[in-house]
């Protein structure tokens, strides 16, 4: 049994096996009004959260409970069954059911804990409108798009009022065209939502853009947990750093200029203004001895701060005035004769930034 | 524009293609095995004397017994096999791959041992028939419900293996979805287990239904052959054969029409899962 009074929000500490080979060990507490995102390559433990959060799974020690209401305490015998949860779940691939209609879907819940049937679908109707679904109340899953079933999904999970969000892979099922905008209506449920919201992903740039705090999840253990600031610019393990490695920029962009931290950076995408995410990918940043010639827009003069060795790739993390993370060949390196401490010339091409549009998050860098 | 017009060509290349003259004989004869006994058959009804002969007693007697124990065979069915194909679906035990080979047995076993096997269990002499007779004054043999039992026995096993199939087949994260929206174990399986194996069900529904319809060997063997009681159309046409070819004939029509109308209309719309 766990000592301690229980919190307003969701508070998961517990472990779990599956086989002989893998554990799952997780420490989360989420306040009302929080986005954590649990974010992990595939396989880590990601989905294994979720069910046994959702009650889909058995934990075998330690404590779940949300809202004040202990969910699981094996060492107490308590194990509440999924029915009797308030955990509204986005489900990965977001399983409409596909023999109901869309509205049938939304009031599934409902019709579950025992509201009448015309009740119920005109309270589907109600988040249907409010989430722009308005006229696909009779419409089968199978013919929604994806950003469609996503927002069905969300209908779903939020028309019966739990205690908590939880979403797993929300934006993996579509493709790259709709992801940024979904990810703004989701991003905009999200904080719509009064209780703490969970989001796994294996996405670094949904994990950065959802969530006020982010896990990484690696073989069943979180390695590290932070702000996404806080990762990207302190990684811990390999794998952070390769998150960070791919150069996550908060900013404000004008007509293709955006300005991070007290730093500008020209762009190729001029569609976009407001708050972006920028994406640079480390083996698009060449350095040089002497100002380079040529088109780059993005250049400038910094100093080496960190070398790392990876066999045939060198890494190289830059310092003031913009941190960022440079990949070259060891060749390349060795022709430079980089080394720590030294300053060297930076370029980017503003064709290799990749923008997307973030939800009002400054970037302390 | 280019895509569009390179499948048309390749469709008219397709169809300008002719066809293994070989595959098409081999087909062709394989039709003529169901289709020249049908012929046969109405080949010799006599169409003029018909409505006579199906209006007899012995015909309108063995069509209602076999309608009701066909139908109740299949309900029974639906009862108790549904939920044992979700045991062997969905629980893990010791010795389930003997029950799943006891469960296709009927299938592959001579419907007369079946009956026969039913009686030495359930006869007035059997092991659970005697014990049961004494005790109820309930005598299965010669009966409708013999009938109706010796049905299931030969029929279930096409429910059991389409239900298992369908259930081991359907994607379980949808139950999971379904609990947490709050349903319990029983609505999950009412209202998103069964109706997403429903093709699966109705397939096996009708094969089921279409098997004690059939059904000889056992019923004869089990519960006789009384006109009224036990006596179903299968019985009756091999009993007319023997007195009244004309009544055999007329028997084996109302048989064909009435299995080929149910097979038509549920092919449709619900056989797509076969």
């Amino acid at each position: 049994m766990v000592e301690g009074p229980l919190g307003e929000g969701l508070e998961a500490r517990f472990e779990l096996h599956r086989g002989d080979e893998f554990r799952l060990e997780l420490d989360l507490a989420i306040p009302p009004g929080r986005t954590v995102a649990l974010l992990g390559p595939n396989g880590a433990g990601k989905s294994t959260a979720v069910a046994a959060i959702a009650g889909l799974l058995q934990i075998e020690s330690g404590r779940i409970g949300l809202a004040g209401v202990t969910l699981d305490d094996p060492g107490a015998g308590i194990n509440l069954p999924p029915e009797s949860r308030k955990v509204g779940v986005v489900f990965q691939d977001y399983l409409l059911f596909p023999h109901l209609t869309v509205a049938e879907n939304v009031a599934f819940g409902l019709r579950s804990r025992g509201m009448s049937r015309s009740n119920s679908l005109a309270r589907a109707a109600d988040w249907l409108t409010r989430l722009d679904l308005a006229g696909l109340e009779k419409r089968k899953p199978a013919l929604l798009s994806g950003g469609q079933a996503q927002r069905v999904a969300l209908a779903r999970a939020l028309v019966t009022e739990p205690d908590l969000l939880l979403l797993d892979e929300p934006l993996s099922a579509l493709d790259v065209t709709t992801r940024s905008e979904m990810r703004r209506v989701l991003d905009r449920h999200l904080k719509e939502f009064p209780g703490p919201r969970l989001v796994i992903t294996h996405d670094p740039v949904e994990a950065f853009l959802l969530a006020d705090e982010v896990h990484i999840i690696e073989k069943g253990v979180v390695t590290q947990w932070g702000t996404p600031d806080e990762i990207r610019l302190r990684p811990r393990t390999p794998y952070a750093a390769d998150l960070a490695g791919s150069n996550l920029l908060f900013g404000r962009a004008t007509a293709g200029l955006a300005q991070v931290g007290s730093h500008h950076i020209h762009l190729a995408e001029h569609g976009i203004d407001g708050d972006v995410l920028l994406t640079i990918r480390p083996s698009a940043i060449s350095l040089h001895r002497r100002p380079p010639e040529g088109s780059p827009r993005n250049m400038w003069e910094t100093t080496i701060e960190l070398i790392e060795d990876l066999g045939e790739r060198t890494r190289v993390r830059t310092g003031a005035p913009l941190p960022l993370t440079a990949e070259v060949t060891a060749e390349a390196s060795t022709a430079l004769g980089l080394a720590e401490g030294e300053s060297v010339w930076l370029a980017i091409k503003a064709t290799e930034i990749g923008v997307e549009p973030g939800d009002g998050r400054t970037s302390s860098s | 524009m280019g895509f569009i017009a390179l499948t048309t060509e390749r469709r008219e290349a397709e169809r300008a293609r002719r066809p293994p003259v070989l595959l098409v004989v081999l087909g062709v004869l394989g039709l003529a095995v169901f289709a020249v006994p049908f012929i046969g058959l109405l080949s010799r009804v006599p169409w003029t004397d018909l409505p006579e002969l199906l209006s007899s007693d012995l015909v309108t007697d063995a069509l209602r017994l076999s309608m009701v124990t066909s139908l109740t065979a299949t309900l029974v069915a639906v009862l108790i096999g549904v939920p044992l194909a979700w045991i062997l679906a969905r629980l893990e035990f010791p010795g389930r791959s003997l029950v799943r080979g006891l469960v296709t047995l009927p299938l592959v076993l001579p419907p007369v041992v079946g009956g026969a096997a039913l009686l030495f269990a359930l006869g007035r002499r059997g092991l659970i028939g005697e014990p049961l007779n004494q005790a109820t004054g309930l005598l299965l043999p010669f009966s409708t419900s013999g009938v109706v039992l010796a049905n299931t026995f030969v029929a279930m096993p096409f429910l059991v293996i389409t239900v298992e199939g369908a259930l081991r087949n359907l994607d379980r994260r949808y139950e999971g979805a379904a609990s947490s929206l709050g349903a319990g174990q029983w609505t999950v399986l009412r209202r998103i287990t069964l109706p997403m194996i429903g093709p699966s069900l109705v397939a096996g529904l009708v094969l089921t239904w279409a098997r004690a319809l059939g059904e000889f060997g056992a019923t004869i063997t089990f519960a006789g052959n009384l006109q009224g009681r036990t006596q179903t159309l299968p019985l009756a046409v091999f009993v007319a054969l023997e007195s009244d070819r004309d009544v055999a004939v007329a028997l084996s029509l109302v048989m064909v029409v009435v299995s080929l109308a149910v097979l038509v209309a549920l092919r449709e719309r619900w056989w797509k899962a076969l």
